[in-house]
């Protein structure tokens, strides 16, 4: 029997066309947009002007606190602009404008990192070279990393587990990561074992990609204390609480963290940043994309340059299909849809997923035939179908006492509903205003 | 430019299961059953069945178009089923105006007057039949028996329900080995020789249903398996400690609306709990119900009141018994 969460979970579609597709390097594009506001917390501070020229990986927005990060240049170029522009998240945000310069040719030369195994840096310079690098949860989450392995008291953290799970239906990109980057992801494991004393690591993976299992127990086979877990295919795997009960069956308090149960919990694409990070001194600048749709013929993953536009992207796989109608920036059952593809991919696009008339528009809301099923799938063991109507009647407070606030907007409770209703929608909803009124009691 | 990309929160994609699909997966179910009832009872089957279902839906039309003046929902399969299953509640050869009256209680009193699909507390079709029951008893308790009547829908031959054997026999003294032989055998029960309403012939060809709906994910294994494992117990007793004067579990099982009741009306998503441990709750309490009424009560058969009590007990249920919710109770390493 395979590990998995016990409680709730969807299978939806799997659809991962592009998992043989090699990871193409995308070139540098023609102009780049830096938003200042990539990862959750604290938008980093514009350290440059405009007509500034900038180098490859130079720091163009420092860290804004302790939960921010630092943004690098992804090319050299000059700086032209330093505009309000609408990102990922549908709102206008701060962005730097930078123009590639042509004739620099480390723009377009492929990064050559051989393999290198040996750790010499000290812990302290490992957890500043993390910090200084700018690398941010790519999972999806962009929760800055350096935060996540400050530990104040670290003797009680025994295990590092690190997702490999890519349980979002259609993405590919921690897949062929894995696939093609195994080694390094290895060392990446090493270096934050060293790095924080953790003798124990497990990698969670999905069995849907038994190749990547195949071939990162090959790569971890000297080091014992590294292994790789084979989990039965359910969504939400991927998520730090379902993966740590997946794997380790430890539960993570409510309200609480990973951490509260003696764990760390990276994403393997989080994991090869650190690698190139610690060892090659290489800031978070690029990362792997997948672009894919049922119509997208030439779907592949991509390593693109963070701030290159979705467009640039999109026409690389031959652009729009005929009847696009729903563009995603990530996966179909949390990415977030956007507007136009003149958006930048930024450190937490780990897909672009391109949708047709068929299945854009949600069908119309029934009402509730209290069959249960959002509360049999709801992996957190809540009740959609009453913290919805809660929300919809503004009664908040009751909404936070049956636990609105520890949903993980997975959507499995919107994706099963048999009437069409829109749970997610409410529930966030009522999250937000919960939010606020304890915000205000404080 | 064609059309507008929209723009709408996740999740994206929908799994292919709706309302409809469902309800329709019920309607399948119910085939077998309603084949054996056409077997047994020939035409006069078909026309209860045709009467209840064409007066459900007519009424549930006629109530929002011209009373309610709201959308119209006849075609989402809700009262179609409810139609079917008021039937199959019913003794064949029952007058059909009372039929018609019996879908204007289900439909209108008992679903539309409380909000409609998904607001109504108590299951239409057996509010439809305990109407008819406390209305006309003595119509209700008329049940043509036997496959030699299948022919003819005007003389038909009524006699009792093997309950209802039992219940009058113990009631004037007779001991279970004298009323052996009155009553069908596990074997005619299981296939449906025997007398009852419609639907509640055969109790193969309803479990050939309930076992369909489990395997579609229509239903779970909670309801029908704890509310007969319940009555099996409970009846298992009462037969051990005395088994001259109370039949045996299998008996009970398989005679009445137990089958019918367990897999099919208890069932019903709309009035039943929507936790697992609720239902398990709701399940003993049925079973319990069902057979303190069988046992202890005037009335022969307790399965429609005990659910419909039960089904008045659903909000307490969901009230009371939610799911575990994650990391509820659970100690941080952190001092």
């Amino acid at each position: 029997m395979l590990k998995t969460f016990p409680k709730g979970g969807v299978h939806p579609e799997e659809n991962k066309f592009t998992s043989s597709k090699a990871i193409k390097r995308m070139s540098a594009p023609k102009v780049v947009y830096v938003p200042i506001a990539q990862h959750i917390g604290i938008p980093s501070e514009i350290v440059v002007d405009r007509k500034d020229k900038v180098e490859i990986g130079q720091v163009v927005a420092k860290s804004g606190g302790f939960v921010s990060s630092n943004i690098h240049s992804p090319v050299a170029g000059t700086v032209t602009k330093l505009d309000m522009m609408v990102d990922t998240s549908g709102y206008k945000k701060q962005c730097i404008v930078i123009r590639t310069d042509q004739k620099n040719e480390a723009n377009f030369e492929e990064p050559n990192f051989p393999l290198k195994k040996e750790i010499t840096m000290n812990q302290k310079d490992i957890l500043q070279h993390i910090k200084d690098s700018g690398i941010v949860g790519l999972g999806g989450a962009t929760f800055p990393s350096h935060v996540k392995l400050d530990l104040k008291n670290d003797n009680h953290v025994d295990c590092l587990i690190i997702n490999g799970v890519e349980c979002e239906p259609y993405l590919t990109a921690d897949h062929r990561l894995m696939l093609e980057k195994a080694d390094e992801i290895i060392v990446g494991i090493q270096i934050l074992m060293h790095a924080l004393h953790i003798h124990e690591a497990v990698i969670g993976i999905e069995n849907n990609k038994k190749d990547a299992v195949a071939v990162l127990k090959k790569a971890a086979k000297d080091d014992s204390r590294i292994k790789v877990a084979a989990l039965k295919v359910k969504y939400p795997q991927g998520s730090e609480k379902q993966l740590i009960k997946a794997i380790l069956k430890r539960e993570v308090p409510k309200g609480g963290l990973p951490m509260d149960v003696g764990v760390i919990v990276h994403n393997v694409g989080t994991i090869f940043a650190i690698y190139q990070a610690v060892q090659y001194d290489q800031p978070l600048i690029e990362r792997v994309v997948t672009v894919t749709g049922k119509k997208i013929e030439n779907a592949s993953n991509f390593w693109v340059k963070i701030g290159t536009p979705i467009k640039d992207l999109v026409e690389e796989v031959g652009g729009l299909p005929e009847g696009t109608r729903k563009i995603v920036n990530g996966g179909p059952m949390m990415g977030k849809a956007i507007k136009n593809t003149d958006v930048p991919v930024t450190k937490g696009t780990s897909g672009i997923l391109v949708i047709d008339e068929e299945e854009a528009s949600r069908q119309e809301a029934k009402n509730c035939i209290r069959c249960g099923q959002c509360v049999f799938v709801c992996p957190m063991g809540l009740e959609p179908h009453l913290l919805m109507n809660l929300s919809e009647k503004g009664l908040y407070e009751r909404a936070a006492s049956e636990d609105v606030m520890t949903c993980i907007e997975c959507g499995s409770c919107s994706y099963v509903c048999p009437s069409h209703r829109p749970l997610l929608d409410y529930i966030r909803f009522g999250k937000s205003i919960v939010k606020k009124l304890n915000t205000a009691k404080n | 430019m064609a059309d507008p990309i929209i723009i709408s929160a996740s999740p994206h994609v929908h799994s292919a299961r709706t309302s409809k699909k469902m309800m329709y997966d019920v309607l399948y179910a119910l085939i077998p059953a309603f084949l054996v009832s056409i077997y047994v009872f020939g035409i006069s089957a078909l026309i209860l069945t045709s009467v209840a279902v064409i007066s459900c839906i007519l009424f549930e039309y006629l109530i929002q178009k011209y009373l309610l003046k709201t959308e119209i929902t006849i075609t989402d399969g809700s009262a179609l089923i409810t139609g079917i299953l008021l039937a199959f509640n019913l003794p064949s050869g029952l007058p059909i105006w009372m039929i018609i009256v019996g879908s204007l209680i289900a439909i209108g009193v008992a679903k539309l007057s409380f909000g409609g699909l998904g607001y109504n507390i108590f299951n239409p079709a057996l509010v439809g039949r305990v109407f008819l029951l406390v209305s006309f008893p003595i119509q209700m308790t008329s049940w043509p028996t036997g496959i030699e009547n299948n022919t003819t829908i005007v003389d038909v031959v009524t006699g009792a329900t093997p309950l209802g054997i039992i219940k009058e026999g113990l009631m004037y003294g007779e001991t279970m080995t004298e009323l052996s032989t009155k009553i069908p055998s596990t074997m005619e029960l299981l296939l449906g020789i025997t007398g009852g309403s419609i639907g509640e012939m055969s109790a193969l060809a309803l479990l050939l249903g309930g076992i369909f709906l489990i395997v579609r994910k229509v239903i779970t294994w909670h309801i029908p398996v704890t509310m007969l494992v319940t009555m099996a117990v409970m009846t298992g007793i009462f037969w051990l400690v005395n088994p001259e004067q109370y039949a045996d579990p299998l008996f009970h099982l398989l005679a009445g609306g137990a089958i019918l009741g367990a897999f099919f009306m208890a069932t019903d998503l709309v009035t039943s709990p929507m936790t697992k441990k609720g239902m398990v709750i709701f399940a003993i309490g049925i079973g319990i119900i069902t057979v303190v009424i069988r046992l202890f009560g005037a009335y022969p058969e307790g399965v429609s009141f005990a659910i419909l009590i039960m089904n008045a007990f659903v909000p307490l249920i969901n009230t009371y018994f939610k799911p575990r919710r994650f990391g509820n109770n659970i100690k941080s390493k952190i001092v």
